[in-house]
């Protein structure tokens, strides 16, 4: 099977988080190449519009799920087309690609997931995996930052998950406006707030660049180790099977070789703007 | 490094070795085309040498050289009626197996959704003739990225799967080669079927396959005898000793990763042009784009794949983010990918030591001036 050939896929549910984004399930066309896309969370796949083109989006949905879903943010001229989808469209899917977040040898350790922006869906995907098999893991915290009140997308799902037991979950708005009833600031100031055991801790990052490099800092400065650190890094991914070469950071293809990375592999890749 | 060009067993190298004549080169172009194949050689074009087909060895680049420097190339005529004194032009092998332009899905669309196939390319059998060490080398620099990777690209291999490479050593360097220092040159290592060293006469022909074998057996050559087999070592030690510039590899890629904060960088982004030009003659650059472009009458699209090039202002870019909005960055991400990154991706350096960035820079970057200044230490 050529890896460039994209599969037919009907989507049969959308739900719209006002006008710019949509969370999109999908069914494989022909049912036989569901384990083809058999994945792990924070993997991702090319979501093709025939005569348009294709995105690299990853994928929300449980790995145990039938359907595939991918929540979708109008970026661009494929978003845009995308976004005047509904169900009983049909799209193209590629993928899985990239690597997933380590959330096996996070087994029993606390987790610290942080995010930022609208770039969340990466950690959505991982965040409901790990309730799913709650008992695998220890505590749960969930800090995630939004510039405006506005971008906050999926607050039922983190009013869900703050009822999981064992679990702290804090929002933050920098611009918050009126109905915000949650915290004001950036989200690195949250981690003043949460106690953490830097030997049980393995922490997910989403998010700018920026806000990853100052939050790891601190959270070095409170003695996590880089090697405990995991980031899900963002470039053009074109190809996504590592031979476009825009996906470069350094010596990485971002999307065979992460998009999730081990913070102390990335090294000074990581610390170098504009690589 | 340098290396000696010529190493193993002397003996058996001279056993090996048949002479062809000059006026017997077109036997050896007879004979692929008679496999079936077709010729495809250096041949002048517009000033330049490009590799094109050919039938004949009148349309080699006979009794002509070229001259090479920062920014510059030309043709020139020269004494005699040597056919492979030109070392390169702009263009290397590369766009015959990674296609600078190519259809790679047809797209049928209908109301039930679309269907998308492979169109994979119909390449004749091909056989290159005069092929340079250091392109022999980019062949195989583009071959581990293209075949044998993770991912396999089925149309890189289509046009791949059925060549014949006659090579020719290089006896003359251009001013901007170095090669000695990858060790891919002057002389063609492997990879080659047949290999060729240009003599006031003829050529000195050894096969380097079984392939090459037959093709040279067909041919009924005389041995080349000791003595020229000693003429083309020496050709070949002066070739590489009178290389004059050159790079030291020594401690990279990491001597690099730990430069990428240097002052230069921001020095040569006022100079680079962000063309490109470097990258499209490059015979490793693999960087290409994917675009759908849609039929006129709705009926569905085909996907398409272009070369692309890091120096494309929006070749980092993602939805309103730049990663690399400055030349500077370009720059960077260019030289520090060819000679740093790429061998611990690919496990050996991209560049081949070609020469061609610098020639065909429109301002005259070079690169072995940038690595030398790299390597000194920021003040």
């Amino acid at each position: 099977m050529n890896p460039l050939l994209p599969h037919p896929a009907e989507i049969v549910e959308k739900h719209s988080f006002g006008p710019d984004i949509h969370a999109y399930r999908m069914v494989l066309r022909d049912p036989a190449a569901r384990p083809l896309f058999d994945f792990r969370p924070g993997q991702f796949n090319m979501v093709y519009v025939p005569g348009v083109g294709e995105v690299a989006i990853s994928i929300s949905s449980d790995p145990e799920e039938e359907t595939l879903e991918h929540t979708i943010r109008i970026v661009g001229r494929t978003t845009r087309v995308i976004a005047e989808k509904g169900v009983g469209d049909v799209l193209g899917l590629r993928g899985p690609y990239g690597n997933g977040w380590p959330l096996e040898n996070a087994r029993f350790k606390d987790l610290l997931i942080v995010t930022g922006g609208l770039g969340c869906a990466p950690v959505s995907g991982a965040i409901d995996y790990v309730f799913r098999r709650r008992a695998n893991y220890g505590h749960v915290t969930i800090l995630h930052g939004v510039k405006k009140a506005a971008d906050l997308i999926h607050r039922e799902r983190f009013e869900i998950w703050r009822r999981e037991p064992d679990t702290t979950v804090m929002l933050t708005s920098d611009q918050p406006d009126r109905a915000w009833k949650d915290r004001t600031g950036v989200v690195t100031e949250l981690f003043e707030e949460v106690a953490f055991d830097p030997i049980r801790t393995q922490v997910l990052m989403c998010g700018p660049e920026v806000m990853m490099r100052y939050a790891s800092h601190i959270l070095e400065q409170r003695g996590l180790s880089r090697e405990r650190m995991f980031v899900s890094i963002e470039r053009n991914m074109r190809c996504a099977v590592g031979l476009c070469g825009h996906c470069q950071l350094g010596p990485e293809f971002v999307c065979k070789d992460g998009p999730i990375f081990r913070l102390s592999e990335l090294d000074r890749f990581f610390r170098t703007g504009h690589l | 490094m340098p290396r000696s060009p010529s190493d193993g067993d002397e003996a058996n190298r001279i056993s090996a070795s048949r002479f062809l004549a000059r006026p017997r080169l077109q036997e050896l172009i007879d004979a692929l085309r008679g496999r079936g194949y077709r010729v495809i050689a250096p041949v002048p074009r517009d000033g330049a040498v490009v590799y094109a087909e050919v039938e004949s060895a009148d349309a080699l680049p006979r009794g002509l050289r070229e001259s090479q420097a920062p920014g510059r190339y030309r043709l020139e005529a020269a004494t005699g009626d040597r056919v492979f004194d030109v070392v390169n032009g702009p263009g290397a092998l590369k766009p015959f197996f990674f296609a600078p332009r190519e259809t790679l899905l047809q797209v049928r669309t209908d109301a039930a959704g679309f269907e998308a196939s492979e169109t994979l390319p119909e390449t004749p059998p091909t056989a290159f003739l005069g092929v340079r060490a250091c392109d022999l080398a980019a062949l195989g620099v583009q071959d581990r990225i293209f075949r044998r990777g993770r991912f396999p690209d089925a149309w890189y291999e289509a046009r791949r799967r059925d060549v014949l490479v006659v090579a020719v050593n290089c006896v003359r360097s251009a001013a901007t080669c170095f090669c000695t220092s990858f060790g891919t040159g002057p002389e063609a290592r492997e990879g080659h079927d047949l290999v060729l060293t240009e003599q006031e006469d003829g050529f000195v022909a050894r096969s380097g396959t079984p392939a090459g074998a037959e093709v040279l057996d067909g041919l009924s050559l005389p041995p080349a005898g000791a003595e020229r087999v000693e003429a083309e070592h020496g050709a070949l030690v002066a070739c590489a000793e009178g290389m004059e510039r050159g790079i030291d590899t020594e401690g990279f890629p990491e001597l690099l990763y730990a430069r990428l904060e240097h002052p230069r960088w921001a020095e040569t982004g006022e100079r680079c042009l962000s063309c490109g030009n470097c990258t499209a003659v490059c015979p490793t650059c693999f960087c290409h784009d994917e675009s759908d472009e849609p039929a006129l009458d709705g009926s569905g699209a085909v996907r398409v794949r272009e070369w692309d090039s890091c120096f494309d202002r929006d070749h980092a870019q993602v939805h309103g983010l730049n990663f690399r909005p400055h030349i500077a960055h370009r720059y960077r991400q260019w030289l520090v990918h060819k000679l740093g990154a790429w061998i611990d991706q690919f496990g050996e350096s991209g560049c081949v030591g070609c020469g061609r960035c610098i020639t065909w820079c429109p301002v005259g970057i070079d690169i072995t001036e940038e690595v030398a200044a790299l390597r000194t230490e920021a003040p």
